[in-house]
Protein backbone atom coordinates (compact mmCIF):
# COMPACT_ATOMS: atom_id res chain seq x y z
CA UNK A 1 0.00 0.00 0.00
CA UNK A 2 1.32 3.51 -0.95
CA UNK A 3 -1.00 6.37 0.56
CA UNK A 4 -2.25 8.51 -2.48
CA UNK A 5 -3.21 11.16 0.47
CA UNK A 6 0.38 11.54 1.76
CA UNK A 7 1.70 11.63 -1.54
CA UNK A 8 2.66 14.64 -3.63
CA UNK A 9 0.91 15.77 -6.49
CA UNK A 10 4.03 14.59 -8.67
CA UNK A 11 4.46 11.06 -6.28
CA UNK A 12 0.84 10.33 -7.03
CA UNK A 13 1.25 11.08 -10.76
CA UNK A 14 4.42 8.44 -11.08
CA UNK A 15 2.72 6.31 -8.87
CA UNK A 16 0.02 6.23 -11.36
CA UNK A 17 0.97 6.09 -14.63
CA UNK A 18 3.06 3.21 -16.65
CA UNK A 19 6.58 2.82 -15.07
CA UNK A 20 8.95 5.67 -16.58
CA UNK A 21 6.29 7.06 -18.80
CA UNK A 22 5.14 10.80 -17.39
CA UNK A 23 6.54 13.57 -19.50
CA UNK A 24 6.00 17.13 -17.48
CA UNK A 25 5.13 19.94 -19.55
CA UNK A 26 6.31 23.45 -18.47
CA UNK A 27 8.48 22.03 -15.39
CA UNK A 28 9.53 23.89 -12.98
CA UNK A 29 12.63 24.92 -14.59
CA UNK A 30 10.42 26.62 -16.90
CA UNK A 31 10.20 29.44 -14.11
CA UNK A 32 6.43 29.97 -14.88
CA UNK A 33 5.36 31.33 -11.64
CA UNK A 34 2.81 33.68 -10.55
CA UNK A 35 3.42 37.47 -10.86
CA UNK A 36 0.46 38.49 -8.41
CA UNK A 37 1.65 36.66 -5.88
CA UNK A 38 5.23 38.41 -6.13
CA UNK A 39 3.52 41.90 -6.19
CA UNK A 40 2.03 40.60 -2.68
CA UNK A 41 5.12 39.73 -1.26
CA UNK A 42 3.43 36.20 -1.23
CA UNK A 43 6.04 33.02 -1.94
CA UNK A 44 5.49 31.92 -5.35
CA UNK A 45 5.88 28.06 -6.87
CA UNK A 46 7.82 27.63 -10.15
CA UNK A 47 5.00 25.05 -11.51
CA UNK A 48 2.52 27.38 -9.40
CA UNK A 49 1.15 24.30 -7.73
CA UNK A 50 0.05 22.28 -10.65
CA UNK A 51 1.91 19.64 -12.40
CA UNK A 52 0.91 18.63 -16.02
CA UNK A 53 1.86 16.29 -18.50
CA UNK A 54 1.28 13.32 -20.56
CA UNK A 55 1.82 9.62 -20.17
CA UNK A 56 0.66 6.08 -20.41
CA UNK A 57 -1.69 4.25 -18.50
CA UNK A 58 -2.00 0.46 -18.84
CA UNK A 59 -0.38 1.19 -21.91
CA UNK A 60 -2.92 3.88 -22.89
CA UNK A 61 -1.58 7.48 -23.46
CA UNK A 62 -3.38 9.72 -21.25
CA UNK A 63 -3.23 13.52 -20.04
CA UNK A 64 -2.92 14.32 -16.70
CA UNK A 65 -2.68 17.04 -14.28
CA UNK A 66 -2.31 17.35 -10.42
CA UNK A 67 -2.73 19.76 -7.75
CA UNK A 68 -0.05 20.33 -5.22
CA UNK A 69 -2.31 21.05 -2.16
CA UNK A 70 1.00 21.33 -0.31
CA UNK A 71 0.83 25.26 -2.00
CA UNK A 72 -1.52 27.45 -1.31
CA UNK A 73 -4.42 24.06 -1.04
CA UNK A 74 -4.19 23.53 -4.60
CA UNK A 75 -5.86 27.37 -5.31
CA UNK A 76 -6.29 28.30 -8.65
CA UNK A 77 -4.79 31.26 -9.60
CA UNK A 78 -4.12 32.63 -13.40
CA UNK A 79 -1.01 30.27 -14.41
CA UNK A 80 -2.53 27.90 -12.84
CA UNK A 81 -5.47 28.01 -14.29
CA UNK A 82 -4.38 28.44 -17.76
CA UNK A 83 -2.17 25.54 -17.40
CA UNK A 84 -4.87 23.17 -16.81
CA UNK A 85 -7.01 24.88 -19.78
CA UNK A 86 -3.93 24.68 -21.98
CA UNK A 87 -3.61 20.52 -21.15
CA UNK A 88 -7.25 19.95 -22.01
CA UNK A 89 -7.26 21.66 -25.00
CA UNK A 90 -4.10 20.46 -25.86
CA UNK A 91 -5.92 16.24 -25.62
CA UNK A 92 -8.23 18.09 -28.23
CA UNK A 93 -5.49 18.10 -30.33
CA UNK A 94 -3.76 14.71 -29.43
CA UNK A 95 -6.64 13.08 -28.68
CA UNK A 96 -5.33 10.78 -26.12
CA UNK A 97 -7.41 7.61 -24.45
CA UNK A 98 -8.36 10.25 -21.47
CA UNK A 99 -7.73 13.06 -19.15
CA UNK A 100 -6.87 12.32 -15.66
CA UNK A 101 -7.30 15.10 -13.26
CA UNK A 102 -5.56 15.05 -9.95
CA UNK A 103 -7.95 17.60 -8.07
CA UNK A 104 -6.93 18.92 -4.59
CA UNK A 105 -8.14 22.51 -4.07
CA UNK A 106 -9.68 24.96 -2.05
CA UNK A 107 -11.23 26.62 -5.33
CA UNK A 108 -10.02 29.95 -6.27
CA UNK A 109 -7.06 31.71 -4.98
CA UNK A 110 -7.96 34.61 -3.19
CA UNK A 111 -4.74 36.91 -3.87
CA UNK A 112 -5.53 36.67 -7.69
CA UNK A 113 -9.35 35.72 -7.14
CA UNK A 114 -10.89 37.59 -10.22
CA UNK A 115 -8.30 35.52 -12.70
CA UNK A 116 -9.23 32.68 -10.55
CA UNK A 117 -12.47 32.84 -10.80
CA UNK A 118 -12.30 33.72 -14.66
CA UNK A 119 -9.95 30.58 -15.03
CA UNK A 120 -12.03 27.94 -13.34
CA UNK A 121 -15.20 29.08 -15.77
CA UNK A 122 -12.11 28.87 -18.84
CA UNK A 123 -11.54 25.31 -17.09
CA UNK A 124 -14.91 24.47 -16.92
CA UNK A 125 -15.77 25.22 -20.82
CA UNK A 126 -12.60 23.11 -21.78
CA UNK A 127 -13.56 20.11 -19.43
CA UNK A 128 -16.88 20.37 -21.51
CA UNK A 129 -15.82 21.02 -24.89
CA UNK A 130 -13.38 17.92 -24.24
CA UNK A 131 -15.70 15.72 -23.72
CA UNK A 132 -18.04 16.85 -26.33
CA UNK A 133 -15.29 15.80 -28.65
CA UNK A 134 -15.83 12.29 -27.22
CA UNK A 135 -12.70 12.17 -24.78
CA UNK A 136 -13.12 11.24 -21.10
CA UNK A 137 -12.00 13.27 -18.55
CA UNK A 138 -11.73 11.23 -14.80
CA UNK A 139 -11.10 13.13 -11.88
CA UNK A 140 -8.88 11.49 -8.71
CA UNK A 141 -9.70 12.63 -5.42
CA UNK A 142 -8.30 11.43 -2.49
CA UNK A 143 -5.68 14.64 -1.17
CA UNK A 144 -5.11 16.58 2.03
CA UNK A 145 -7.33 19.66 1.64
CA UNK A 146 -10.19 17.90 -0.81
CA UNK A 147 -12.12 19.40 -3.15
CA UNK A 148 -13.92 22.49 -3.06
CA UNK A 149 -14.90 25.29 -4.59
CA UNK A 150 -14.48 26.02 -8.34
CA UNK A 151 -12.95 22.52 -8.37
CA UNK A 152 -15.88 20.92 -7.00
CA UNK A 153 -17.86 22.07 -9.88
CA UNK A 154 -15.03 21.17 -12.73
CA UNK A 155 -15.15 17.87 -10.65
CA UNK A 156 -18.82 16.98 -11.52
CA UNK A 157 -18.41 18.06 -15.18
CA UNK A 158 -16.53 15.48 -16.03
CA UNK A 159 -17.08 11.80 -16.80
CA UNK A 160 -16.51 10.12 -13.28
CA UNK A 161 -15.15 11.00 -9.93
CA UNK A 162 -12.82 8.24 -8.38
CA UNK A 163 -12.69 9.43 -4.40
CA UNK A 164 -11.22 7.78 -1.21
CA UNK A 165 -12.83 7.88 2.10
CA UNK A 166 -9.70 10.35 2.87
CA UNK A 167 -11.58 12.21 -0.24
CA UNK A 168 -13.70 15.28 -0.03
CA UNK A 169 -15.88 17.08 -2.43
CA UNK A 170 -18.02 20.06 -2.30
CA UNK A 171 -18.68 23.37 -3.26
CA UNK A 172 -18.12 25.94 0.12
CA UNK A 173 -15.84 24.06 2.40
CA UNK A 174 -16.81 23.73 6.16
CA UNK A 175 -14.50 26.36 7.74
CA UNK A 176 -16.11 28.77 4.97
CA UNK A 177 -19.79 28.21 5.89
CA UNK A 178 -18.73 28.28 9.85
CA UNK A 179 -17.37 31.34 9.69
CA UNK A 180 -19.78 32.99 7.59
CA UNK A 181 -23.05 31.31 9.13
CA UNK A 182 -22.02 30.36 12.58
CA UNK A 183 -20.94 26.85 14.36
CA UNK A 184 -24.69 26.17 14.59
CA UNK A 185 -24.99 25.73 10.96
CA UNK A 186 -21.61 24.01 10.41
CA UNK A 187 -19.15 22.96 12.87
CA UNK A 188 -15.90 22.32 11.11
CA UNK A 189 -13.83 20.86 13.82
CA UNK A 190 -16.30 18.13 14.13
CA UNK A 191 -14.24 15.70 11.89
CA UNK A 192 -16.79 13.00 11.81
CA UNK A 193 -19.77 15.42 10.82
CA UNK A 194 -17.05 16.61 8.32
CA UNK A 195 -16.82 13.22 6.43
CA UNK A 196 -20.50 12.22 6.86
CA UNK A 197 -21.26 15.68 4.88
CA UNK A 198 -18.81 15.81 2.35
CA UNK A 199 -16.62 12.54 2.43
CA UNK A 200 -16.22 10.18 0.03
CA UNK A 201 -18.09 7.46 1.39
CA UNK A 202 -21.51 9.67 1.71
CA UNK A 203 -20.00 11.22 -1.85
CA UNK A 204 -19.89 7.58 -2.91
CA UNK A 205 -23.70 6.81 -1.49
CA UNK A 206 -25.16 9.71 -2.98
CA UNK A 207 -24.19 9.01 -6.34
CA UNK A 208 -21.54 12.15 -6.29
CA UNK A 209 -18.86 10.22 -6.74
CA UNK A 210 -18.59 7.24 -9.38
CA UNK A 211 -16.09 4.90 -7.52
CA UNK A 212 -14.52 4.40 -3.78
CA UNK A 213 -11.23 3.25 -3.54
CA UNK A 214 -9.09 2.22 -0.59
CA UNK A 215 -6.07 5.05 0.23
CA UNK A 216 -3.74 3.51 -2.11
CA UNK A 217 -2.54 4.71 -4.82
CA UNK A 218 -2.64 1.37 -7.02
CA UNK A 219 -6.10 1.06 -6.23
CA UNK A 220 -6.80 4.49 -7.52
CA UNK A 221 -4.73 3.42 -11.16
CA UNK A 222 -6.80 -0.02 -11.03
CA UNK A 223 -10.26 2.34 -11.14
CA UNK A 224 -8.85 4.55 -13.53
CA UNK A 225 -7.52 2.20 -16.03
CA UNK A 226 -10.99 0.99 -16.04
CA UNK A 227 -12.65 4.29 -16.54
CA UNK A 228 -10.21 5.15 -19.56
CA UNK A 229 -13.70 2.73 -21.42
CA UNK A 230 -16.10 5.40 -20.41
CA UNK A 231 -17.96 7.29 -23.29
CA UNK A 232 -18.93 10.96 -22.58
CA UNK A 233 -22.40 11.57 -23.73
CA UNK A 234 -23.72 15.30 -23.64
CA UNK A 235 -27.08 14.40 -25.24
CA UNK A 236 -29.96 16.39 -24.10
CA UNK A 237 -31.32 12.69 -23.03
CA UNK A 238 -28.05 12.09 -21.18
CA UNK A 239 -29.04 15.65 -19.11
CA UNK A 240 -32.90 14.84 -19.03
CA UNK A 241 -31.80 11.29 -17.21
CA UNK A 242 -29.15 13.49 -14.42
CA UNK A 243 -32.14 15.88 -13.86
CA UNK A 244 -34.37 13.21 -12.93
CA UNK A 245 -31.57 11.47 -10.43
CA UNK A 246 -31.21 15.07 -9.23
CA UNK A 247 -34.88 15.74 -8.54
CA UNK A 248 -35.57 12.75 -6.97
CA UNK A 249 -32.51 13.28 -4.66
CA UNK A 250 -34.51 17.01 -3.45
CA UNK A 251 -37.75 14.80 -3.20
CA UNK A 252 -36.10 11.84 -0.83
CA UNK A 253 -33.42 13.36 0.94
CA UNK A 254 -34.18 17.23 1.01
CA UNK A 255 -35.58 16.80 4.88
CA UNK A 256 -31.98 14.98 5.97
CA UNK A 257 -30.40 16.52 8.64
CA UNK A 258 -27.25 14.14 8.22
CA UNK A 259 -25.26 11.82 6.08
CA UNK A 260 -26.66 8.82 8.74
CA UNK A 261 -30.24 9.96 7.61
CA UNK A 262 -29.49 9.85 4.05
CA UNK A 263 -27.74 6.24 4.25
CA UNK A 264 -30.51 4.79 6.53
CA UNK A 265 -33.38 6.29 3.77
CA UNK A 266 -31.18 4.14 1.42
CA UNK A 267 -31.85 0.74 3.16
CA UNK A 268 -28.76 0.01 4.81
CA UNK A 269 -29.35 -1.53 8.08
CA UNK A 270 -26.94 -0.11 11.23
CA UNK A 271 -25.72 3.40 9.17
CA UNK A 272 -24.29 4.88 12.22
CA UNK A 273 -21.47 1.70 11.54
CA UNK A 274 -20.52 2.62 7.70
CA UNK A 275 -17.66 5.68 8.61
CA UNK A 276 -15.48 2.54 10.52
CA UNK A 277 -15.72 0.58 8.33
CA UNK A 278 -12.64 -0.05 5.33
CA UNK A 279 -12.96 0.43 1.73
CA UNK A 280 -13.84 -3.15 0.62
CA UNK A 281 -16.08 -4.21 3.57
CA UNK A 282 -18.00 -0.56 2.84
CA UNK A 283 -18.67 -1.75 -0.62
CA UNK A 284 -20.28 -4.85 0.26
CA UNK A 285 -22.37 -3.62 2.30
CA UNK A 286 -23.78 -0.95 0.66
CA UNK A 287 -24.15 -2.77 -2.43
CA UNK A 288 -27.15 -2.15 -4.13
CA UNK A 289 -28.18 0.32 -2.29
CA UNK A 290 -26.38 3.28 -3.83
CA UNK A 291 -29.15 6.14 -4.75
CA UNK B 1 -32.20 48.05 -11.73
CA UNK B 2 -34.98 46.11 -10.96
CA UNK B 3 -35.53 43.10 -13.33
CA UNK B 4 -38.96 44.13 -14.45
CA UNK B 5 -37.80 47.41 -15.84
CA UNK B 6 -34.98 45.95 -17.49
CA UNK B 7 -37.06 42.81 -19.12
CA UNK B 8 -38.93 46.23 -20.53
CA UNK B 9 -36.22 47.93 -21.71
CA UNK B 10 -34.47 44.99 -23.17
CA UNK B 11 -38.03 43.99 -24.98
CA UNK B 12 -39.52 46.75 -26.05
CA UNK B 13 -41.90 44.57 -28.02
CA UNK B 14 -43.32 42.69 -25.61
CA UNK B 15 -42.51 39.68 -23.06
CA UNK B 16 -44.17 37.19 -21.44
CA UNK B 17 -41.46 36.35 -18.17
CA UNK B 18 -43.35 35.29 -15.22
CA UNK B 19 -42.07 35.76 -11.71
CA UNK B 20 -42.00 32.95 -8.59
CA UNK B 21 -40.33 33.73 -5.82
CA UNK B 22 -36.43 34.49 -6.68
CA UNK B 23 -36.62 32.58 -9.60
CA UNK B 24 -38.22 34.24 -13.25
CA UNK B 25 -38.42 32.58 -16.55
CA UNK B 26 -40.24 33.28 -20.01
CA UNK B 27 -40.66 34.63 -23.38
CA UNK B 28 -39.27 37.95 -24.82
CA UNK B 29 -39.12 39.44 -28.26
CA UNK B 30 -36.06 40.93 -29.77
CA UNK B 31 -36.79 41.61 -33.63
CA UNK B 32 -37.48 38.27 -35.49
CA UNK B 33 -36.43 36.63 -32.17
CA UNK B 34 -37.91 34.76 -29.71
CA UNK B 35 -35.69 34.77 -27.09
CA UNK B 36 -35.50 32.68 -24.11
CA UNK B 37 -35.34 34.43 -20.13
CA UNK B 38 -34.00 32.76 -17.50
CA UNK B 39 -33.23 34.77 -14.29
CA UNK B 40 -33.02 35.75 -10.69
CA UNK B 41 -33.81 38.65 -8.79
CA UNK B 42 -33.01 40.24 -4.90
CA UNK B 43 -29.27 39.00 -4.95
CA UNK B 44 -30.46 35.50 -4.95
CA UNK B 45 -28.28 32.70 -2.87
CA UNK B 46 -28.31 29.79 -5.50
CA UNK B 47 -28.89 26.88 -3.82
CA UNK B 48 -29.79 23.69 -4.97
CA UNK B 49 -33.31 24.10 -5.34
CA UNK B 50 -32.70 27.27 -7.62
CA UNK B 51 -30.22 25.73 -9.45
CA UNK B 52 -31.89 22.81 -9.98
CA UNK B 53 -34.98 24.88 -11.57
CA UNK B 54 -33.01 27.10 -13.81
CA UNK B 55 -31.39 23.35 -15.48
CA UNK B 56 -35.03 22.66 -16.00
CA UNK B 57 -35.57 25.70 -17.61
CA UNK B 58 -32.76 25.32 -20.12
CA UNK B 59 -33.39 21.57 -20.42
CA UNK B 60 -37.01 22.64 -21.17
CA UNK B 61 -35.93 24.87 -23.98
CA UNK B 62 -33.71 22.63 -25.99
CA UNK B 63 -36.56 20.52 -26.09
CA UNK B 64 -39.51 22.61 -26.96
CA UNK B 65 -37.66 25.63 -28.64
CA UNK B 66 -34.96 23.97 -30.75
CA UNK B 67 -32.15 26.75 -31.76
CA UNK B 68 -33.70 29.59 -29.65
CA UNK B 69 -31.47 31.61 -27.75
CA UNK B 70 -31.39 32.00 -24.20
CA UNK B 71 -30.82 35.19 -22.17
CA UNK B 72 -29.49 34.50 -18.16
CA UNK B 73 -30.55 37.45 -15.99
CA UNK B 74 -29.32 36.39 -12.96
CA UNK B 75 -29.08 38.45 -9.69
CA UNK B 76 -27.16 36.17 -6.71
CA UNK B 77 -24.82 36.71 -4.16
CA UNK B 78 -22.99 33.53 -4.83
CA UNK B 79 -23.78 29.74 -3.99
CA UNK B 80 -25.89 29.27 -1.38
CA UNK B 81 -24.01 28.31 2.35
CA UNK B 82 -25.46 25.63 4.14
CA UNK B 83 -24.71 22.49 5.47
CA UNK B 84 -28.12 20.85 3.54
CA UNK B 85 -27.05 22.05 0.26
CA UNK B 86 -23.27 21.02 0.41
CA UNK B 87 -24.82 17.47 2.31
CA UNK B 88 -26.82 17.11 -1.12
CA UNK B 89 -24.02 17.50 -3.41
CA UNK B 90 -24.29 21.56 -4.06
CA UNK B 91 -21.79 21.25 -6.72
CA UNK B 92 -23.26 18.62 -8.28
CA UNK B 93 -26.10 20.87 -9.12
CA UNK B 94 -24.01 23.50 -10.55
CA UNK B 95 -22.14 21.64 -12.34
CA UNK B 96 -25.91 19.98 -13.81
CA UNK B 97 -26.68 23.70 -15.15
CA UNK B 98 -23.61 23.85 -16.87
CA UNK B 99 -24.08 20.58 -18.69
CA UNK B 100 -27.12 21.70 -19.59
CA UNK B 101 -26.26 24.94 -20.94
CA UNK B 102 -22.96 22.76 -22.63
CA UNK B 103 -25.93 21.03 -24.48
CA UNK B 104 -28.10 23.90 -25.42
CA UNK B 105 -24.99 25.44 -27.15
CA UNK B 106 -24.03 22.24 -29.06
CA UNK B 107 -27.56 22.21 -29.89
CA UNK B 108 -26.99 25.59 -31.52
CA UNK B 109 -28.79 27.71 -28.49
CA UNK B 110 -26.67 31.55 -28.12
CA UNK B 111 -26.35 32.07 -24.75
CA UNK B 112 -26.21 35.46 -23.43
CA UNK B 113 -25.57 36.45 -19.76
CA UNK B 114 -26.44 39.96 -18.74
CA UNK B 115 -25.34 40.66 -15.22
CA UNK B 116 -27.78 43.73 -14.28
CA UNK B 117 -27.50 43.64 -10.68
CA UNK B 118 -24.77 41.60 -8.49
CA UNK B 119 -22.15 38.09 -9.52
CA UNK B 120 -20.91 36.97 -6.53
CA UNK B 121 -18.23 33.89 -6.84
CA UNK B 122 -19.87 30.22 -7.30
CA UNK B 123 -23.18 32.23 -8.30
CA UNK B 124 -21.38 33.88 -11.36
CA UNK B 125 -19.38 30.71 -12.10
CA UNK B 126 -22.68 28.70 -12.44
CA UNK B 127 -24.52 31.12 -14.27
CA UNK B 128 -23.59 34.02 -16.52
CA UNK B 129 -19.61 33.24 -17.02
CA UNK B 130 -21.16 29.88 -18.56
CA UNK B 131 -22.58 31.99 -21.76
CA UNK B 132 -21.10 32.26 -24.68
CA UNK B 133 -20.88 36.07 -23.53
CA UNK B 134 -21.72 37.71 -20.81
CA UNK B 135 -21.72 41.29 -20.74
CA UNK B 136 -23.10 43.54 -17.64
CA UNK B 137 -24.46 47.50 -17.11
CA UNK B 138 -22.26 49.49 -15.63
CA UNK B 139 -23.43 49.77 -12.04
CA UNK B 140 -23.37 45.60 -11.74
CA UNK B 141 -21.51 44.66 -8.94
CA UNK B 142 -19.39 41.55 -9.67
CA UNK B 143 -16.65 40.30 -6.75
CA UNK B 144 -15.59 37.28 -5.16
CA UNK B 145 -14.60 38.99 -2.12
CA UNK B 146 -14.67 41.98 -0.59
CA UNK B 147 -11.25 43.48 0.66
CA UNK B 148 -12.05 43.57 4.04
CA UNK B 149 -12.67 39.52 4.30
CA UNK B 150 -9.87 39.10 1.61
CA UNK B 151 -7.46 41.13 3.80
CA UNK B 152 -8.59 38.43 7.26
CA UNK B 153 -8.04 35.47 5.00
CA UNK B 154 -4.65 36.31 3.47
CA UNK B 155 -3.65 38.44 6.40
CA UNK B 156 -2.22 40.88 3.72
CA UNK B 157 -2.91 44.39 5.76
CA UNK B 158 -6.24 46.44 3.79
CA UNK B 159 -4.48 49.37 3.27
CA UNK B 160 -2.10 47.51 1.13
CA UNK B 161 -4.96 45.78 -1.14
CA UNK B 162 -6.29 48.69 -1.83
CA UNK B 163 -3.15 50.48 -2.59
CA UNK B 164 -2.64 47.52 -5.00
CA UNK B 165 -6.17 46.96 -6.46
CA UNK B 166 -5.69 50.65 -8.12
CA UNK B 167 -3.40 49.71 -11.03
CA UNK B 168 -4.08 45.97 -10.85
CA UNK B 169 -7.56 44.01 -11.69
CA UNK B 170 -6.57 40.67 -10.52
CA UNK B 171 -8.32 40.64 -6.91
CA UNK B 172 -10.43 43.54 -6.05
CA UNK B 173 -14.55 43.27 -6.71
CA UNK B 174 -15.53 45.73 -9.72
CA UNK B 175 -17.20 44.98 -12.96
CA UNK B 176 -14.34 47.01 -14.77
CA UNK B 177 -11.76 44.62 -13.28
CA UNK B 178 -13.44 41.97 -15.12
CA UNK B 179 -14.00 44.26 -18.28
CA UNK B 180 -10.45 44.10 -18.58
CA UNK B 181 -9.65 40.72 -17.57
CA UNK B 182 -11.89 39.47 -20.84
CA UNK B 183 -14.62 37.72 -18.88
CA UNK B 184 -17.19 40.65 -19.77
CA UNK B 185 -17.15 41.63 -22.97
CA UNK B 186 -18.83 44.62 -22.91
CA UNK B 187 -20.88 47.11 -20.97
CA UNK B 188 -24.42 47.65 -22.14
CA UNK B 189 -25.26 52.13 -21.27
CA UNK B 190 -28.26 53.50 -22.85
CA UNK B 191 -30.46 51.48 -25.52
CA UNK B 192 -30.24 47.85 -23.81
CA UNK B 193 -32.48 46.74 -26.60
CA UNK B 194 -30.48 47.36 -29.09
CA UNK B 195 -27.05 45.75 -27.58
CA UNK B 196 -29.11 43.06 -27.07
CA UNK B 197 -30.11 42.45 -31.18
CA UNK B 198 -26.54 43.08 -31.57
CA UNK B 199 -25.86 40.54 -29.59
CA UNK B 200 -27.74 37.96 -30.49
CA UNK B 201 -26.37 38.92 -34.45
CA UNK B 202 -22.94 38.28 -33.40
CA UNK B 203 -21.53 34.82 -34.33
CA UNK B 204 -21.12 32.53 -31.38
CA UNK B 205 -17.75 31.02 -31.27
CA UNK B 206 -14.57 29.71 -28.91
CA UNK B 207 -13.95 31.11 -25.37
CA UNK B 208 -11.84 33.99 -26.68
CA UNK B 209 -11.80 35.68 -22.89
CA UNK B 210 -7.88 35.01 -22.39
CA UNK B 211 -7.50 36.60 -25.58
CA UNK B 212 -9.36 39.50 -24.37
CA UNK B 213 -7.97 39.68 -21.04
CA UNK B 214 -4.65 39.25 -23.13
CA UNK B 215 -5.58 42.83 -25.42
CA UNK B 216 -7.12 44.80 -22.48
CA UNK B 217 -4.06 44.04 -20.52
CA UNK B 218 -5.95 43.00 -17.54
CA UNK B 219 -5.19 39.77 -18.14
CA UNK B 220 -1.42 38.88 -19.08
CA UNK B 221 -1.01 35.16 -18.90
CA UNK B 222 -3.38 33.03 -19.16
CA UNK B 223 -3.44 32.75 -22.96
CA UNK B 224 0.48 32.28 -23.34
CA UNK B 225 0.64 29.98 -20.47
CA UNK B 226 -1.99 27.55 -22.07
CA UNK B 227 -0.64 28.25 -25.45
CA UNK B 228 2.43 26.87 -24.34
CA UNK B 229 0.86 23.89 -22.85
CA UNK B 230 -1.38 23.27 -25.54
CA UNK B 231 1.72 23.30 -28.14
CA UNK B 232 4.72 22.70 -26.26
CA UNK B 233 6.92 19.67 -26.62
CA UNK B 234 6.95 17.39 -23.46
Amino acid sequence: MSSYYEASARERIVGLLDGGSFREILPPGERILSPHLLQLDTPAAFDDGIVVGEGALGGRKVLIAAQEGGFMGGAVGEVHGAKLVGLLERALDQRPAGVLLLVESGGVRLHEANAGLIGVSEIMRAVLKLRGAGIPVIVLDGGQFGCFGGMGIVSRLCDAVIISEEGRLGLSGPEVIETTCGVEEFDSRDRALVWRTVGGKHRYLLGEAAHLVADDIAAFRAQAIAALDLRPDLSLEALEREHAVLGQRLDRFGTCRDGIDIWRNLGIDQPERLPLLEAEAFIAITAGKRA
Amino acid sequence: MDARSLLDQLFPAGHTVAFDGIFFAGTGTSGSHAVAVIGTIDAAPIGIELAFRMAGAVLDVVRHHPGRPILLLVDTQGQRLSHRDELLGINGYMAHLAKCLEVARRAGHKIIGLVYSQAVSGGFLASSLLADTCYALPEAEVRVMNLPAMSRITKIPLERLESLSKTSPVFAPGVENYLRMGAIAALWQGDLSAYLAEALAAPAGEDTRRILGETRQGRGLARRVAERVRHDAA
